[in-house]
Order: structure tokens, then C-alpha cells, then sequence
């Protein structure tokens, strides 16, 4: 037998991989941008119409409410964004496409992968959530915002695409393909109604009890934590204790998730 | 060169290579031990479920093992899976291809994740695509793409990179007999060039057409591992009869027709077993019509009228006949007892 032996890998092997997927995710999302703008944005827009515009115009909601539903649609946005991005490609790719292979087959560690695709789904929820701020402008005419509330809003805005991330990880690892529609109706729907993003948590106080439920979202503390950024006049969680509960659940999320990702990646 | 393991230097080495899934009665894998030299050409030949799959697998990072080491260019791939992974490519049985970029992206995509340049991966690309005729589909994504056709550009591909060590999964099941000869012929020059070519097939005649050695595995064992002629040799016989018969019959049949002159031995032929389910036993013999494969050392044809005969005395009727050369599945049934199908 010929004797070969493996060359040794070039330093910066592994980042180069990572960097060229994520180029692709990139470059498919460049080229089906129209596609990417109707599955981000269609669902906080007709909120923010039907609540903040329709609502409002036949005087159905008090005067302010329009304030402190758009920081609510923010978060959803971002939290929600960042899940849809990892939640379905990733049941599709390791139940029936198996596109996911190619990538787990380069050159880099597993946990670049699943790196990748967190780092890719944080771009995302980004991108959408400040489309959401023009779009706001377009409809209601003025939305809230104010510049010394900005590095909380930032740090909030980080912390809630993690959280989403996190989500989409663990959903995208855990659900086998052909419960994706169960997916859809038992996890997604009541984590976007019970984020506080359409109500603030402390005027809850009126009904105990799904103000408890709310308090286990971690949407809720990135909803009350923009609310704090963008609206403090409106009663509002203490952001310390929202940047405290969303760090721990990014935690817990993350750790579970990458699991689930490692679980389904190797055998 | 067969039976003799060099720890040193070999472009895919596995010893005592196991996998046991959790709730699994029995090893997936268990105890393989094989290498394969540079430019080699390796068949892991078995019904589904003997474990071919798993063992590539493990050689490609995908599967954990649970006891014993595999190799890629003397890299473990356990302790070092970036370095076997810069090196290796994989051709799966179903395409996991791009389905978002066109078959030209994913060439050059899979390029650039392994650090080939700009420049040069266009070009492999477009060398490539025109080798397996695809340059005319170049743009058009994986979705419209046939299984053949999809093989063609999942191998094009994995050639992007220039691996070391090629994995191919049952490259041609389920295509059509012209696509089929394309891949084969695509192989048969890939043998030429210095790639490891490591391929997992059911496919009999696919493992003696293109597999300098062929590993027969079934239920996680290898149980013989040597050139096909060499495997074939072992049998000794100079040709094959099989019989069929209207019902069951016990064994004093078989025993007559092995007392027959020219007769080497008798197999009694089973149905594969359900998918080959690892631990699964063969179907009972007394709960199916006899079927029986004759060894010869002579002609065939002048066996057929005694054969007949001894059914006949025993009160069974001929159904089926037929002659043939000794190929691998016989060596597969002489091995297992059952068929590979």
C-alpha cells in the first residue's frame, strides 16, 4: 500500500468555511429578497395596522395605546424573526432535504454550523426589526422613540434575537418534519400572544393568572424592556430584571438547543 | 493484500469499528476491521441494514462510534473530524442538494466551504459540469433534476474539493440502466486517477464490476474481504444450477441432490429476510416451496434431467431452473443462507 498521510489543515480553514456559509445564506436571502420582506414584516404590519391604525381611527382603543404597541411589535418581530429563521429550514434540512450535510461535512467544527446559523438568523430578526421602524413612520405618522433609551432598546434587541434563536434551535431539533404543522399551532401561536407585545405586563394585574403565564415568555421581558427604551412613562418591568431573565433564558435556550443541534448532526 | 492491516498510511482504516443505538437489541456494527490502500477502489457489499451505511458513517464524521477507531488518512476522525473532513467526500443514496441555488452555485459553494480559490473553483466548476453533461442545465436548481441526474451533479461536487477518499452510497440504485452506466463509467475513470473510491452497494454486479476488493458485511459483521475473482474462486464450483419447486420438502431431498455426480455442494436459498434486519432469523425453510442452489464442477445443462429426476422420486415438480456461472451473491448466500435482495 502507498503510504499517504492527511496534510495538515491551514490556519483559518475553519473560519473560512464558516464565513462561505454564511455567504450563502446571505446570497440566497439577497436574491429572494421580495420573499424575505413579505415573510418578516407581513405579520407585525397588519398588526401595527389592524391595532394601531384601524383600531385607533374608529376610536376602539384608548388614546397612547398606539405608544406602547409599537415597542410590543418590535420585540415580536425580533424574537419572532430570529426563531422562523432557524425553526423551519432546520426541520427541513435534517428531515427530508438534508441540505444541512454538505455544510456539516466542511471543514470546521459542528458547533460552527450551528453558529452559523444563529449568527445568520441574529442578521435577520435584526434587518426585520429595523424595517419595522420606516414602516411604523409610514402608518401611524410618528412612532416613539427616543435616543437615551437606545442602548437599552439595543441591548434588548440582541438579547430578544437570541431568545428567538434559542427557540428555533431547540424547535428546529426537536420536532420531527411531520409534526411541523403541530409546530405551528402549539408553540408558535401561544408564544406570540402571551409576549406582552400587544398589552404592558404590569396592567395585568387584573387578570393574576395569565399574568403569570405571560411572565414565562421570555418575548414578554424584551416587549416590557423596548417598552422601557422607547415609552418609560407607560408602566413597565424594570429593565434590569428583563436584561437579568433574558440573559438566563438565552442561556438555557442556547445550551438546549445546541444540543438538539449536535444530537440530530451526529449519530 | 487482502488480511493484512498496515496501521500506517492507509487512506481509510477501521478497526474493530462498532455502533450500538440506544434500545437496539444488537450491534448496528460490530467489530469491523478493514483498510483500503491510496487509488483503491473498495466495495462494502451487503442487503440493507447490514451496517454498510453506518460504517461509512463513522468514517465521515456523521456517526459516533461506540467502540473502535476509524481513519482517514491516518487522521482519526473522532479526535480530529476537521482534518478527515477536509479530505473526504461524500455521495449519498438520496440528494441532499442545494435546492435554493442553481447546480452551478452548489459546485462552487461546496469549493469555497473546503477553501478552494475564486478563480479555480469557476473553472473545476465548469469542467466539471461539462464532464457529467450538465453544462447546458448549469443554472437551473436541484428541484427539476432527476435521480440520475441529481447523482451526476452529487458526484461532480464531491469532486470539488479534490478529496482524498470518495464515499459512495449505493450510487446507483434506483436510476434508470442508461443512467446507471454513466456513473459506472465515471467511476471506472475515477479508479484511474489516485482517489480512494469506498462504496457501499447491494448491487452485486456493481461491486464486481468496479471494487478492487469487496468486504461482504450482514448484520454488522464483515464476513469475507478480498478481490471479487478471489471471493468467487472460493466457491470452487464451475457453474450453478438452481432448482424451484411446487412445495416444501425436507431434507432428504437436498441430500440426494448432493449424492448426484458432479454435484460440489447444496445451498438451500432463502428469501432475504425483511430488510435485513439486523438480528432478524431467516425464514424457516419448512414454510417455503424448496428452492436449492447446486454447486457444480462440471456443465450445468447436464445436470438438469437427473436433477428433475430426483424432485420427481421425492413427489415434487420442477417450477424453475436456472444456469449460471458462480457470481458474488452466490458467495453472499455460501456466507449468510440468503439472498441479497
Amino acid at each position: 500500500m502507498s503510504a499517504i498521510t492527511a496534510p495538515m489543515i491551514e490556519p483559518g480553514t475553519q473560519w473560512r468555511a464558516f464565513r462561505m456559509v454564511l455567504y450563502r445564506d446571505l446570497y440566497v436571502t439577497w436574491r429572494e429578497f421580495p420573499a424575505f420582506l413579505a415573510q418578516v414584516i407581513l405579520q407585525p404590519l397588519f398588526l401595527l395596522f389592524v391595532f394601531g391604525k384601524v383600531l385607533a381611527t374608529l376610536n376602539y382603543t384608548q388614546h397612547g395605546y398606539t405608544n406602547l404597541l409599537f415597542p410590543g411589535l418590535l420585540a415580536l418581530t425580533a424574537v419572532i424573526t430570529a426563531m422562523q429563521a432557524l425553526a423551519f429550514p432546520l426541520v427541513a434540512e435534517f428531515g427530508w432535504t438534508k441540505e444541512i450535510e454538505d455544510r456539516l461535512l466542511a471543514p470546521m467544527p459542528t458547533s460552527y454550523v450551528a453558529a452559523e446559523k444563529v449568527l445568520f438568523a441574529l442578521l435577520r430578526s435584526f434587518a426585520a426589526t429595523l424595517i419595522m421602524i420606516p414602516i411604523g413612520i409610514l402608518i401611524l405618522g410618528s412612532i416613539p422613540w427616543r435616543w437615551a433609551g437606545f442602548p437599552l432598546f439595543l441591548a434588548a434587541l440582541v438579547l430578544g434575537a437570541l431568545v428567538g434563536a434559542g427557540f428555533g434551535l431547540l424547535m428546529g431539533t426537536l420536532v420531527r418534519p411531520e409534526r411541523i404543522t403541530l409546530l405551528f399551532s402549539l408553540v408558535f401561536t401561544p408564544l406570540l400572544f402571551t409576549g406582552c407585545s400587544q398589552y404592558p405586563w404590569p396592567s395585568l394585574d387584573q387578570l393574576r393568572w395569565f399574568q403569570i403565564v405571560t411572565a414565562c415568555n421570555p418575548m414578554t421581558y424584551v416587549s416590557e424592556a423596548f417598552r422601557g427604551a422607547l415609552v418609560p412613562d407607560v408602566p413597565h418591568i424594570q429593565p434590569w430584571v428583563c436584561l437579568v431573565v433574558l440573559i438566563f433564558a438565552v442561556g438555557v435556550l442556547l445550551t438546549v438547543g445546541l444540543r438538539g443541534f449536535y444530537r440530530r448532526a451526529i449519530d | 493484500m487482502s488480511g493484512e492491516l498496515l496501521h500506517e498510511g492507509c487512506a481509510v482504516e477501521t478497526i474493530d469499528l462498532v455502533k450500538r443505538y440506544p434500545k437496539s437489541p444488537a450491534n448496528a456494527v460490530d467489530g469491523v476491521s478493514f483498510a483500503a490502500a491510496a487509488g483503491e477502489v473498495f466495495g462494502l457489499l451487503g442487503p440493507n441494514g447490514a451496517g454498510k451505511t453506518t460504517t461509512v458513517g463513522m468514517l465521515t464524521t456523521r456517526v459516533r462510534p461506540t467502540a473502535g477507531a476509524a481513519r482517514i488518512g491516518g487522521v482519526d476522525v473522532m479526535r480530529d473530524p476537521v482534518r478527515a473532513r477536509a479530505q473526504l467526500a461524500v455521495v449519498p443514496q438520496q440528494s441532499n442538494l442545494d435546492r435554493s441555488i442553481s447546480i452551478r452555485d452548489n459546485l462552487i459553494f461546496h469549493a469555497a466551504y473546503h477553501g478552494v480559490p475564486a478563480r479555480e473553483r469557476e473553472e473545476r466548476a465548469d469542467e466539471l459540469l461539462d464532464q457529467f453533461g450538465l453544462l447546458d442545465r448549469a443554472r437551473d436548481k436541484p428541484d427539476f433534476f432527476s435521480g440520475g441526474q441529481s447523482q451526476r451533479v452529487m458526484i461532480a461536487r464531491a469532486l470539488m474539493h479534490a478529496p482524498q477518499v470518495l464515499f459512495l452510497d449505493e450510487p446507483t440504485t434506483g436510476l434508470d440502466p442508461a443512467a446507471r452506466l454513466f456513473v459506472w463509467d465515471r467511476l471506472r475513470e475515477l479508479r484511474d486517477s489516485d482517489v480512494t473510491l469506498i462504496l457501499t452497494t447491494h448491487d452485486m454486479d456493481e461491486a464486481a464490476l468496479l471494487a478492487d476488493r469487496v468486504g461482504i458485511m450482514d448484520h454488522g459483521h464483515l464476513l469475507a474481504l478480498d478481490t471479487p475473482e478471489a471471493l468467487m474462486r472460493s466457491l470452487e464450483g464451475e457453474g450453478t444450477l438452481e432448482l424451484a419447486a411446487d412445495r416444501p420438502a425436507d431434507g432428504a431431498v437436498v441430500d440426494a441432490l448432493a449424492a448426484l455426480d458432479g454435484v460440489d455442494r447444496v445451498e438451500t436459498v432463502h428469501a432475504a429476510a425483511e430488510n435485513g434486519a439486523p438480528g432478524a432469523p431467516p425464514p424457516s425453510a419448512d414454510s417455503q416451496p424448496l428452492r436449492v442452489r447446486l454447486y457444480l464442477t462440471g456443465d450445468a445443462a447436464l445436470l438438469v434431467a437427473p436433477a428433475a429426476a430426483v424432485l420427481t422420486e421425492h413427489g415434487l415438480a420442477l417450477q424453475d431452473v436456472k444456469l449460471g456461472a458462480v457470481t458474488l451473491e452466490d458467495v453472499f448466500i455460501h456466507l449468510t443462507g440468503r439472498t441479497l435482495r
